[in-house]
């Protein structure tokens, strides 16, 4: 048996996988943001339905391993017998996944503006949806933002377990590249260094926010 | 309702209303009534239920049992006699709960716009009226987070006083602040009551109730147990409770 040489092409086939990577990471987030936020919203609200039901999703899904959510989602698919490609289920298994963590980060920043808050603006008048809107949001996205930018780097690197259903993302084309070439050190390596490229500047931004959350 | 009639009806009306926190019986049969144009200070141990009965007035806190009329609005739970309410009371609260995130004229004007549907422009005018009426006009562009204790709480004041309530609340306004800065809040405070607000408020200040108190009110244990003109319960007050909190305060 014949190994390639560790070439450019190879290298080119990684960035692709790193261009699957970042899409499932964008697909997540997007999917989990939107949902994310209207779990938050139910896990704060006064109706005691919808706070057991968010909770409730969000205990089971932070409960359940992230590869066996994936598995699930993926034989899920056919089991049922939709016809929907592995991308696709795996897309919506990540978006469930994130939107459990996103829901519970922003309910606890909502939770974790004072009171006070809620009380000097009722006290004003204003309807509940007033004083979330413009009083206790803007807070909490503030003391969200650390922690979210957080999970997004945590989410990044866990699309990683899309490769063992094959998704051709970054970390199944660096496995594929080091079958063929029996380099498997320089090859995750160069991985690590593509991941790592991608969340670094995230990790920045964050420490920055942080920052300029202590000063105000 | 003509005008004078309205004038002539109690801003606050209490009839043996009761509020409990689960089993624990926080207010036992409130009977208080407050006449427009009034200066009352609620005072009493801690603990006694000041802040509670204050709260129930613009339904922070809901009762249970008994009746609490607010501005001719009788509270009996429903989402729109407490909207009602909270637009025909200001209150100001220990910690100032001025909202971190926008500038001192923004707290001023959110809930013009928002809850009385004013014009920018207009929500602004009173705001910069009322910011002047607290001597504190300079500070309109600063933070909260920028001023100092009294300052904030004289935001507070005006906050309170942009959305023309009938009646304002106050609860322990000065007892989060330095000593020096209390002085400038009680004048403010003395201001508005010889202006002819109806005031209700929490305070161990026994100046301001000297000063400008209608009359006092003595809570003990949930109960009211003494209503008095200040002069009569400073020399004279009728409950041994009473007497020992006097001597506690006055030492
Ligand atoms: N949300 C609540 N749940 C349960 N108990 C409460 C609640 N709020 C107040 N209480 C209780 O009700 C009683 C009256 O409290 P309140 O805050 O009205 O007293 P206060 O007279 O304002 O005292 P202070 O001078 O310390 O402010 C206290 O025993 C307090 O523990
Ligand atoms: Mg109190």
């Amino acid at each position: 048996m014949m190994f390639q040489d560790f070439t450019m092409a190879h290298v080119y086939y990684m960035l692709n996988g790193l261009l699957w990577t970042i899409g499932l990471a964008l697909i997540a987030l997007t999917g989990g943001s939107i949902a994310g936020s209207v779990l938050a919203l139910m896990a704060v609200s006064r109706n005691k339905l919808a706070r057991r039901i968010a909770k409730l999703y969000i205990f089971v899904v932070q409960g359940t391993p992230l590869l066996v959510t994936l598995f699930i989602a993926y034989f899920g698919a056919n089991y049922v017998g939709v016809d929907v490609p592995p991308l696709v289920a795996i897309s919506i298994a990540f978006s469930f996944y994130a939107a459990a963590f996103l829901g519970e980060i922003w309910r606890g920043s909502i939770n974790s503006v004072p009171m006070g808050q809620s009380e000097g603006s009722h006290a004003l008048g204003l309807s509940r949806v007033d004083s979330m809107r413009f009083i206790i949001i803007p807070q909490a996205v503030k003391i969200a933002t650390p922690p979210t930018v957080g999970f997004f780097v945590m989410l990044i690197k866990n699309t990683s377990l899309a490769s063992v259903v094959s998704i051709t993302e970054l970390t199944r084309t660096s496995q594929i590249v080091s079958n063929a070439t029996f380099k498997p050190l320089q090859v995750y390596l160069l991985a690590a260094l593509f991941y790592f490229l991608v969340c670094f500047p995230l990790t920045i931004v964050s420490r920055r926010l942080e920052k300029r959350l202590h000063k105000s | 309702m003509t005008s004078s009639q309205q004038e002539a009806t109690p801003i606050i009306r209490a009839n043996k209303m009761n509020k409990f926190f689960g089993v624990f019986h926080a207010l036992k049969d409130i009977d208080l009534t407050v006449a427009r144009g009034e200066t009352v200070v609620l005072c009493g141990p801690s603990g006694s239920g000041k802040s509670t009965l204050i709260r129930c007035l613009n339904a922070l806190e809901n009762h249970q049992k008994g009746e609490l009329e607010v501005a001719g609005v009788q509270l009996t739970g429903k989402r729109r006699e407490i909207d009602m309410v909270r637009r025909k009371t200001g209150m100001v609260f220990q910690s100032f709960n001025l909202f971190p995130h926008m500038t001192v004229l923004e707290n001023c004007m959110i809930a013009q716009m928002r809850v009385k549907k004013t014009s920018k422009e207009d929500a602004r005018k009173v705001a910069e009226r009322f910011l002047a009426r607290v001597h504190i006009p300079e500070q309109a562009g600063k933070y909260p987070a920028q001023l100092s204790g009294g300052q904030q709480q004289r935001v507070a004041i005006a906050r309170a006083l942009c959305m023309s309530p009938e009646v304002m609340l106050f609860d322990e306004p000065t007892s989060a602040l330095d000593p020096e800065m209390v002085r400038e809040v009680l004048e403010t405070m003395v201001e508005l009551a010889r202006e002819g607000s109806t005031m209700i408020c929490v305070t161990h200040e026994m100046n301001f109730a000297r000063k400008v108190a209608n009359k006092v009110v003595f809570m003990d244990q949930g109960s009211i147990l003494e209503i008095a003109k200040p002069d009569d319960f400073f020399t004279n007050p009728q409950h041994e409770r009473a007497k020992e909190f006097l001597a506690q305060i006055l030492h």
